[in-house]
């Protein structure tokens, strides 16, 4: 069964997603169930696959038996492991937080496992086509869970999302073409070989065509500025275990497959060959830091500043494979993963901040630290980890990028970088400090306006979620609590993964 | 111009189509302001794209692939495969947005973007 388990953890959550639909014709409370135990074996399964990973190096299966180039093959490495481990971890997490939360509907839980399936098929497949196939399983998912919440915004959110995402995934498809006609092969290592050789070299029009295409395409999916308009309406529309999900794994995965692209499709050679690949790249990622920072500054609700500071964060971790120099691409991992865990988490904090106060602007927040102690506790420790303050995860991630940046000789992109833990201070410290030392704006008894400065006129007015009530249960606190331990604790871990890629990059990297 | 790429110029009309069609559905689904012709811009554009895979399979004088005793030469099934899956994807994301227009309209009454603007951010 081992030699398997990459096509398991793939084909397991989309079999389990089928169970609450089917058991729809008895109960409409099965989901949460089902997916909790899907999600639990999917766990054991790539805590396995990553030991395999650790103990024996890259795992590679031939789907149905047909052998690589000509069949789709799925490679798992010390990157793709420590993307699926988190995978696994972020939707158990989510799931404690949903059970209370909700929705509750067995419809809800299947697509939430549809979403798992398309984000490990992303990670684990070594086939362009088949990673294009995986985007749109985890779009469709994704757009039909931020339509999931009771108000009608959400459909407005998620239909904008849709068409957005669509746009970048069917750009991604026509890169694919491109790259097809250049080497008439699809497999990642294969093409890898052949693009090198392709009439003309990196240099062809083919070639750059395709190389824009793909990662054109990508980075909508990762939603880099100026390209991220359907991120913050998605993310402040959605419900909270949703936000929670999508602003942790999505955006996460898809910068993966960008990842992937650079070093297992086009290497870091054609990147070498190609420098204007290379610039146009690290500009971009530079301008959605800046960018990302400045917008979030100017928002005035929490969600949507969380969700332009994942505009600037990907920007940052965008920028460190675009390095790609060892240390660099070991940093924008640990900032990948542990961005994951941090934005997660604080979708999460302000989800029960907003349910036990009504708070969902930064006006609002203010003194709400003494009637949500310990939300607010941890919504404070995960925004200054985002910030990068030692010894959080953030920093280590950053510091990596920015050393890497300086080995690279990239100074306006070291700039850039050190501006951009400035530029996150500014927006995560005000928020912290109202959180602790301003007058409260909201009184305690009539906890439902909030100022109504919000842009967002259908939530501030409304105070709490119709979805699951306004209670906060323990397990939803716990996974917030957590969220802010690992968010410290990860940088423990961070040897450890240093050690898995030490396997995985140096071929990738050419060294 | 050499008479190569004169001879392109003048054979490879298919892939006119093509960017006429990702030309026309990018139009629509940026500037048309009904909601449901958004979803059809969105649907002529991948649309461009299917055509211009199926393209990329076509060889002069090629027979359908299918080996027989002296067949060849063989036009690529590969795209073709591709692109079956290509239009089931297309197909569900077609169903999702139309699913989402329907619950949209019956929330805001409106097909149209910008007085659907106007209700979304009041």
């Amino acid at each position: 069964m081992i030699e398997h388990l990459p096509v398991l953890l793939v084909v397991l959550p989309i079999v389990g997603g089928t169970v609450p639909l089917v058991a729809s014709l008895f109960t409409d409370r099965a989901g949460w169930l089902v997916a909790t135990v899907t999600v639990l074996v999917h766990a054991a399964l790539a805590g396995l696959l990553g030991w395999t990973v650790w103990t024996e190096g890259s795992v590679s299966y031939a789907v149905g038996g047909f052998a690589a180039p000509y069949g789709i093959e799925l490679v798992v490495d010390g990157l793709s492991a420590s993307v699926v481990v988190l995978i696994s971890a972020v939707a158990l997490g989510v799931l404690a937080y949903a059970r209370h939360a909700g929705p509750h509907s067995n419809a809800f839980y299947s697509q939430f496992l549809l979403l798992v399936t398309g984000l490990t098929g992303m990670t684990v497949t070594g086939d362009v086509f088949n990673l294009y196939v995986f985007l749109e399983i985890t779009g469709l998912a994704a757009y039909g869970l931020v339509a999931s919440g009771r108000e009608a915004s959400s459909a407005v959110a998620a239909l904008k999302y849709l068409i957005i995402g669509t746009v970048g995934a069917s750009l991604y498809l026509l890169g694919v073409g491109y790259a097809l006609a250049a080497t008439g092969t699809l497999n990642m290592a294969d093409l890898a070989d052949k693009l090198a050789t392709a009439t003309g070299g990196y240099d062809s029009t083919l070639v750059l065509t395709a190389f824009g295409l793909m990662v054109g395409g990508l980075t909508v999916k990762v939603a880099l500025f100026p390209l991220h308009t359907w991120q913050p309406d998605a993310y402040a529309n959605a419900p909270d275990s949703v936000s929670a999900f999508i602003s942790a794994l999505v955006s996460t995965v898809s910068a993966y497959a960008l990842a992937r692209l650079l070093f297992s499709v086009f290497t870091v050679d054609f990147l070498e060959a190609v420098p204007g690949a290379r610039w146009a790249l690290l500009a971009l990622a530079s301008v959605s830091i800046v960018a990302g920072s400045a917008l979030a500054v100017s928002q005035t609700n929490v969600q949507r500043m969380l969700a332009y500071s994942s505009v600037s964060q990907f920007g940052l971790v965008i920028a460190g494979f675009t390095i790609a120099t060892p240390i660099a691409v070991v940093g924008a991992t640990v900032h990948l993963l542990g961005h994951a865990v941090m934005k997660g988490g604080l979708f999460a904090a302000s989800g029960i901040i907003e349910r036990e106060t009504g708070a969902t602007t930064i006006g609002g927040y203010a003194g709400m630290a003494a009637r949500t102690p310990v939300a607010a506790g941890a919504f404070a420790v995960l925004a200054l980890a985002m910030v990068g303050v030692p010894p959080a995860v953030g920093f280590l991630g950053k510091w990596y990028i920015v050393v890497g940046a300086v080995e690279a000789g990239l100074w306006p992109v070291v700039a850039v970088l050190l501006a951009s833990t400035l530029l996150t201070l500014a927006y995560f410290a005000r928020l912290v400090e109202r959180l602790y030392f301003a007058e409260p704006t909201i009184r305690e008894d009539a906890a439902v306006a909030d100022g109504g400065e919000g842009t967002d006129g259908s939530r501030s007015s409304s105070g709490y979620r119709p979805d699951g009530g306004a209670s906060v249960s323990t397990g939803m606190i716990a996974v917030v609590v957590l969220a802010a331990v690992l968010a410290v604790a990860l940088t423990a871990a961070v040897p450890a993964l240093e050690q898995l890629l030490e396997q995985t990059l140096p071929p990738l990297l050419n060294q | 111009m050499t008479p190569l790429q004169l001879d392109l110029l003048t054979t490879h009309y298919n892939y006119y189509a093509v960017v006429l069609l990702l030309g026309i559905g990018l139009y629509m689904l940026v500037e048309s302001a009904n909601l449901v012709k958004k979803v059809i811009g969105m649907n002529v554009f991948q649309t461009g794209i299917f055509l211009f895979f199926i393209t990329l399979a076509y060889r002069t004088g090629g027979n359908p692939p299918v080996i027989t005793d002296g067949g060849g030469p063989y036009v690529s099934p590969l795209p073709h495969v591709l692109i079956l899956t290509a239009i089931v994807v297309g197909v569900s994301l077609t169903a999702v947005a139309l699913a989402l227009i329907v619950r949209i309209y019956s929330e805001y009454g409106t097909l149209d973007e910008e007085t659907l603007e106007q209700l979304y951010y009041d």
